[in-house]
């Protein structure tokens, strides 16, 4: 299947009840799917047929997202680039609401309009909060079509068991790449129970208030401290993949589709007895520290290789700690590094150390 | 208390606060129509018996709080969201009731494109939309429905056509959309507007039950404390210059 393609497919057999979107490539492949299919195959609480709506813009989109999470509602959106950068309101809104839902990025080339073509570069967006106010999301980073379907179940269950919006940072080239996927059955994600949503006041409960207004700095700050502690908790959920890290002298860290380019650099690399090895951070927040730091005091030196200007890097940089040199390669603007590219990066790294040694 | 109930024993009781209002004192101005405009709404909602099934969407606006005043579930919209909110809440509820209560400014400037799409979808929601010509939380600057000449602080001389353009008459642009199955303008500063208005409010739901898209209710009001004049005078300056722009009556009810 097509990635774009799996991860609709996917979220309707996680049972979503909405979907709210606007065209923009390379995911609209994503709302016309879920178009033909979720109306037959979705199914709301009460029964009736689930929800998708073309907005008016990602700015509608995403507050429609808030009302129906708040609704108690399994919402999906997703855009790329420029769509994600109007919906950051909302995501901040939902944030402090502390609203579950699913939020994919299938990236392109920025700033600005930028281009169609994959790209990393919504990195420290992604990771760093994106709208204003501290808070973060938990980002999945998928490097293959199978991972694109497996991560909307993960990234609804952190989603739901954190009660924040979750996201899927993916990219154009993922979104287009065609492989073979085993998919989960139809509903095989459990509805926790949501008693905080906005369903009509019985008279057996208080009210029910999905705001993210707390106008008393004490209180504002009270609810900063429930979140900064719920990422704290969220740490547990690190994920991350080595390859060929027993043995590494020079460690790649590389994400999503930069970490399938690096794999091959690396393969290419032990051919020619240079020992890379790879740490692939699966969940980009949080972010697998400790793993990097703990490789930094065995290798000699790390390459973080990445479809942006460096934005990762930095948080290389803060697990190794200065306990060996970190390099970067990158390329931007839709571009592609190429495992070659990657290689002579490698032997120049190599060649640094054996005339250090 | 015993002084209260010394004082009004042998009175006749003619209103009491429905019990979908809370007893959370109101921070809104003396004289200030949010504070009716609120009650109106949650009694009708008690009068009709729909409070187990009602949603609401609050604004950005003075009217931010309506939360901590009425008595049922709300959610808490970005300025200008309220429509997308409420369409995302009503889509995957769709036999609860939802409406939103909005200001001019959240309405018809920040969220023109929201209003707009979401009643030419015809959504079945109440749109409560306060119209009071300024902008009240923020401190009385310039809202898009300050009249011709209107002072606020940011038309310290007045507003002025070549620099700020017109007036935007909303309600009269979204009576011409498909979508919206019902659009009136009321007021709600004397007890006969306050009679329209309220019979206003019932039709809104109703139409709502019967999923007959959106209904748009304009409460022409004032903000006495942003235009600088006393309750009674606001009201006074409200009849003679708001009323002429924003003449009140339907201005599409359905065939039926
Ligand atoms: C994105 C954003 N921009 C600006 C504001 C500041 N703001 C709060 S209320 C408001 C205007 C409210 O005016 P109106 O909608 O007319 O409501 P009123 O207070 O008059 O009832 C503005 C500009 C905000 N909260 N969010
Ligand atoms: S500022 Fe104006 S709109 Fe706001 S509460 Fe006071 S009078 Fe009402
Ligand atoms: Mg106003």
């Amino acid at each position: 299947m097509k990635g774009n393609e799996a991860l609709a497919e996917a979220a309707i057999r996680a049972g979503i009840h909405a979907y709210f979107g606007y065209p923009i490539t390379p995911q609209s492949e994503v709302l016309e799917y879920l178009a033909l299919e979720m109306p037959k195959r979705t199914k709301l609480l009460n029964g009736q047929n689930g929800v998708l709506l073309q907005a008016e813009s990602e700015l509608g989109a995403i507050n429609m997202v808030y009302g129906a999470a708040g609704a108690g509602a399994r919402v999906m959106i997703s855009s790329s680039s420029p769509g994600i950068s109007l919906m950051q309101e909302g995501i901040s809104y939902m944030a402090s609401a502390q609203l579950p839902c699913l939020v994919v990025n299938v990236m392109r080339g920025g700033p600005g309009l930028g281009t169609i073509q994959p790209s990393q570069g919504d990195y420290f967006q992604a990771t760093k909060g994106g709208g204003h106010g501290d808070y973060h999301l938990p980002v999945l980073a998928p490097a293959s079509v199978q991972e694109m379907v497996d991560f909307v179940f993960e990234g609804f269950r952190l989603a739901e068991k954190y009660r924040t919006p979750a996201m899927i940072l993916a990219d154009g080239a993922l979104g287009q790449m065609m492989e073979k996927v085993t998919l989960p059955p139809e509903h095989s994600l459990p509805y926790p129970e949501k008693p905080w949503a906005t369903t009509g006041k019985p008279k057996s409960r208080e009210r029910n208030i999905v705001t993210s207004l707390f106008i008393e700095p004490e209180r504002m700050e009270e609810i900063n401290l429930q979140l900064q502690h719920k990422y704290r908790r969220m740490q547990q959920e690190v994920r991350y993949e080595t390859i060929e890290t027993a043995d590494a002298e020079i460690l790649l860290v590389a994400f999503g589709l930069s970490a399938r380019i690096s794999q091959k650099a690396l393969e290419l690399a032990r051919e020619r007895d240079i020992r890379v090895g790879l740490v692939r951070p699966i969940t980009l927040y949080p972010f697998p520290t400790e793993i990097i730091a703990a490789m930094s005091h065995r290798v000699s030196s790390v390459l973080t290789v990445e479809m942006n200007a460096g934005q990762m890097v930095e948080d290389v940089r803060l697990a190794v700690n200065g306990h060996c040199p970190v390099y970067f390669k990158g390329r931007m603007g839709g571009m592609v590094p190429s495992p070659e590219e990657v290689l002579a990066e490698i032997e120049a790294i190599d060649a640094q150390v054996e005339k250090s040694v | 208390m015993q002084e209260i109930a010394a004082a009004i024993n042998g009175l006749e009781l003619v209103w009491k606060k429905p019990a979908t209002m809370t007893d959370t004192p109101m921070h809104y101005c003396p004289g200030c129509g949010h504070g009716v405009a609120h009650w109106l709404l949650m009694e009708v909602v008690q009068e009709m018996g729909i409070e187990e099934n009602v949603i609401g969407v609050a604004p950005v606006g003075c009217s931010v709080f309506a939360y901590n005043y009425m008595n049922i579930d709300m959610q808490e919209a970005a300025h200008g969201r309220a429509c997308a909110v409420a369409t995302g809440i009503r889509r995957v509820l769709p036999d609860k009731f939802v409406f939103s209560y909005q200001g001019d400014g959240d309405l018809a400037a920040i969220g023109t494109g929201e209003t707009i799409h979401a009643i030419n979808r015809g959504e079945n929601i109440l749109i409560v939309f306060i119209n009071n010509g300024i902008y009240g939380m923020t401190g009385g600057q310039m809202a898009p429905t300050t009249i011709l000449g209107q002072v606020t602080s940011t038309t310290p001389f007045g507003r002025d056509v070549a620099q700020m353009g017109y007036p935007l008459k909303i309600t009269d642009l979204v009576a011409h959309l498909p979508g919206a199955y019902y659009v009136t303008r009321q007021a709600v500063h004397t007890a006969a507007a306050v009679r329209k208005t309220k019979k206003a409010m019932q039709l809104g739901f109703e139409y709502q039950r019967r999923k007959k898209g959106a209904s748009f209710i304009e409460i022409v009001s004032n903000c006495p404390s942003g235009w600088k004049l006393t309750p009674a005078e606001a009201n006074d300056w409200m009849e003679k210059n708001m009323f002429p722009n924003y003449p009140l009556g339907d201005l599409k009810v359905p065939k039926e």
